[in-house]
């Protein structure tokens, strides 16, 4: 049984120019201890997708339209009382949020946001809780982390707000971490560290991680399995090999393309024609049909399934694909 | 550069420094310090080429741009655009000047005025350099530059939050193109973008530098994007070049083992090669330009320092052909590399 199960996830943002399908129907799994890569580019979902199982959007103008979202076959966050979900926020499903300078309080010594949900979750005293948020502090390598805790936010780089961040997260021993795009803020010396960081505490800790980033670099080295996402749905989900080297999808293969470190310079680079949809207007069929390469009348006919089953799985959107039309393996040679 | 003659750079940094004082007490102010944002740079840029500089956040590289702009003055050192020292220039002469250097900035959500039409942004800076355009010849000259920068000239009298960020920031390169500069300062121009857009603003720029013969200083914090447009690549930190070389030289064989891991902090999108990739994870953060550590800036997280590196600043030296580097220790961490000199 998967640790969580998401099903036909879907929030809409009703605001007063029409509805913004956000998320339009999300599936996918995650097992215990696994890593979860969801890659998109802005607006596709990929950030409001998560916010949505914590409930933390705003609502209104938000709202989950639809869909379960399982955890441990037993509770259903989109349906749960707050009570419960409070329990389970910050005990068994962490966030480290990209901007580690909005996400701590600059009123608040570290010391007291670090204690914080265990004196809430666990139940143990201050001079417990503290001495379990030293100890934490140097599990991410924080040096005489005894006189650190004491300080501020804006004491710190960047690089350390994003360490206490996780040091912060992981306290409770959580079974899920969400990290959305935790290293986009950070230099790419620092991305490196953190990145190893939340690796090796994952595997002390037997955490599953969700990351959510538009950068593929990332995806591809810290991932099991991978979503693509695209306006608001997914349109490939496959292990972090499939999706790089097998793509069943030519959206996820347009999106590695046009990295440009992968190009020689003098080369031009590839670009996907067009702009993303807009998610306000009502979709029929691919959404992505309007810029593909490989676009065809039935793409956008009431045939199109979303993402199915493609072997065993590997599952792709892309109807070609799944009708046996198009094999972009062979397309590409 | 094909005609191999040895001839004056078309910009010359020559020991540049930019320093912001830092002072304390209100009714007594005092210089209790200094910042030193760009400490010591010399750089040199021929015509038509396109120099990418780039390194961390706070390393100094906006700071250098702004200060060859002449948005800031320096505290120190000359810059020479075609053997004219800008230093020396008094800042309404500059005025005048800086149609001849334009800029293209990170956020064109930012940059451009949102009260003006496309049309009015461009006109006003074609009017810069040629004040007495108008009518039909300014309308012809405006959907030109917009048919250059990739964007349909019908559009000429929409604001700019009627574009998307990419079409806003081919706005903001039509209106950089308009005075006819000598020189093009882009400031992370691709960095607020998404990847797919991201693509199409860099081909631009490169079909522009080809065509037009720009000569540009292409700032970013992303090599991967940075290699993929410039010529000549600077790597960048606390206020210092610590190398200079050509992109393939710069990721493949890096000399300056911060530029080595800079290359080997990049995450590849290559599964594959990320499993097996051995990577040089350096410790801490960057140190603040505030208060530098003595002698090589980069010593604290170096992981080849030693006790010398600690006393004096190290210089940039060509140790392989047209490949200066600034460290000490090359020699011995790359065996078979002396100093030329």
């Amino acid at each position: 049984m998967p640790l969580l199960e998401v099903n036909d996830l879907t929030t809409w943002f009703h605001m007063r120019d029409g509805i913004v399908r956000a998320v339009d129907g999300v599936s996918f799994t995650l097992d215990r201890g696994e890593t979860l890569g969801i890659v998109g580019e802005s607006g596709s979902g990929k950030s409001v997708s998560c916010y949505s199982l914590l409930d933390l959007i705003p609502k209104p103008p938000g709202r989950i339209e639809r869909g379960t979202a399982v955890l441990g076959g037993e509770v259903d966050l989109l349906r749960a009382p707050r009570e419960v979900l409070r329990r389970i926020r910050g005990k068994r499903i962490a966030m480290v949020f990209q901007d580690p300078m909005t996400s701590l309080n600059p009123y608040l010594r570290i010391s007291t946001q670090m204690i914080e949900p265990l004196l809430i979750h666990e139940g143990l005293g201050n001079r417990e809780a503290l001495r379990r948020a030293i100890e934490s502090l140097e599990e991410v390598g924080i040096h005489d982390a005894v006189r650190q805790i004491d300080l501020y936010p804006h004491q710190f780089s960047g690089g350390m707000r994003q360490r206490v961040m996780i040091a912060m997260a992981l306290i409770t021993h959580p079974e899920i971490l969400i990290a959305d795009e935790p290293t986009t803020a950070l230099d790419v010396t620092v991305q490196a560290q953190i990145l190893e960081l939340i690796k090796a505490r994952q595997r002390e800790l037997g955490t599953a991680v969700i990351y959510v980033t538009h950068d593929l670099g990332v995806i591809a080295g810290v991932c099991d399995r991978v979503n693509v996402m695209y306006a608001g749905t997914i349109m490939e989900s496959g292990t972090v090999d499939e999706i790089f080297y097998n793509s069943a999808h030519p959206y996820t293969q347009a999106l590695q393309q046009s990295i440009p470190s992968l190009h020689d310079k003098g080369k031009s680079l590839y670009t996907i024609p067009g702009a993303p949809p807009d998610l306000t207007e009502e979709r029929s069929g691919c959404p992505f049909a309007p810029r593909c390469a490989y676009e065809e009348a039935h793409c956008t006919g009431p045939n199109y399934r979303g993402l199915d089953a493609f072997r065993g799985r590997h599952k792709t959107a892309c109807l070609r694909v799944l009708e046996g039309e198009l094999n972009l393996k062979e397309e590409n040679r | 550069m094909s005609d191999g003659a040895v001839r004056s750079p078309f910009l010359a940094l020559e020991d540049v420094k930019t320093h912001f004082p830092v002072t304390q007490g209100f009714l007594f102010r005092r210089r209790t310090g200094a910042v030193k944002a760009v400490d010591g740079v010399s750089l040199a840029i021929q015509r038509g080429e396109v120099l990418g500089l780039v390194g961390e956040s706070g390393c100094g590289k906006s700071t250098l741009s702004r200060t060859i702009m002449q948005l800031l003055r320096a505290s120190g050192g000359s810059i020479r655009l075609e053997g004219r020292d800008l230093c020396a220039v008094s800042m309404k002469q500059i005025r005048r000047e800086r149609i001849n250097f334009q800029m293209i900035f990170q956020d064109p959500y930012a940059s451009l005025n949102p009260r003006m039409t496309v049309y009015d942004t461009i006109k006003e800076a074609i009017r810069t350099r040629h004040p007495h355009v108008g009518g039909r010849a300014m309308i012809r000259r405006v959907s030109s530059l917009m048919d250059k920068v990739g964007l349909a000239p019908k559009l000429m009298r929409k604001y700019p939050h009627e574009f998307s960020g990419g079409q806003r920031q081919r706005i903001a390169i039509a209106r950089a193109l308009a005075p006819e500069p000598k020189l093009i300062l882009a400031d992370e121009p691709v960095s607020a973008l998404d990847v797919s857009i991201q693509s199409q603003i860099l081909n631009l720029l490169a079909k522009l530098t080809r065509e037009l013969g720009l000569t540009m200083l292409f700032i970013s914090h992303d090599l991967g994007v940075v290699k993929y447009i410039s010529h000549r690549i600077a790597v960048m930190y606390l206020g210092r070049i610590v190398e200079i070389g050509s992109p393939r030289e710069i990721m493949e064989k890096p000399l300056h083992p911060y530029t080595q891991a800079l290359v080997s902090a990049i995450p590849f999108p290559d599964p594959r090669l990320e499993r097996t990739r051995r990577r040089m994870v350096l410790e801490g953060d960057p140190p603040s330009p505030m208060d530098p550590p003595g002698g090589c800036p980069f010593h604290p997280r170096c992981p080849f320092a030693e006790a010398a590196c600690a006393r004096e600043v190290p210089a940039l030296k060509e140790y392989l052909p047209d490949r200066p580097a600034a460290c000490i220790r090359i020699p011995e961490i790359h065996p078979g590399i002396g100093s030329r000199e």
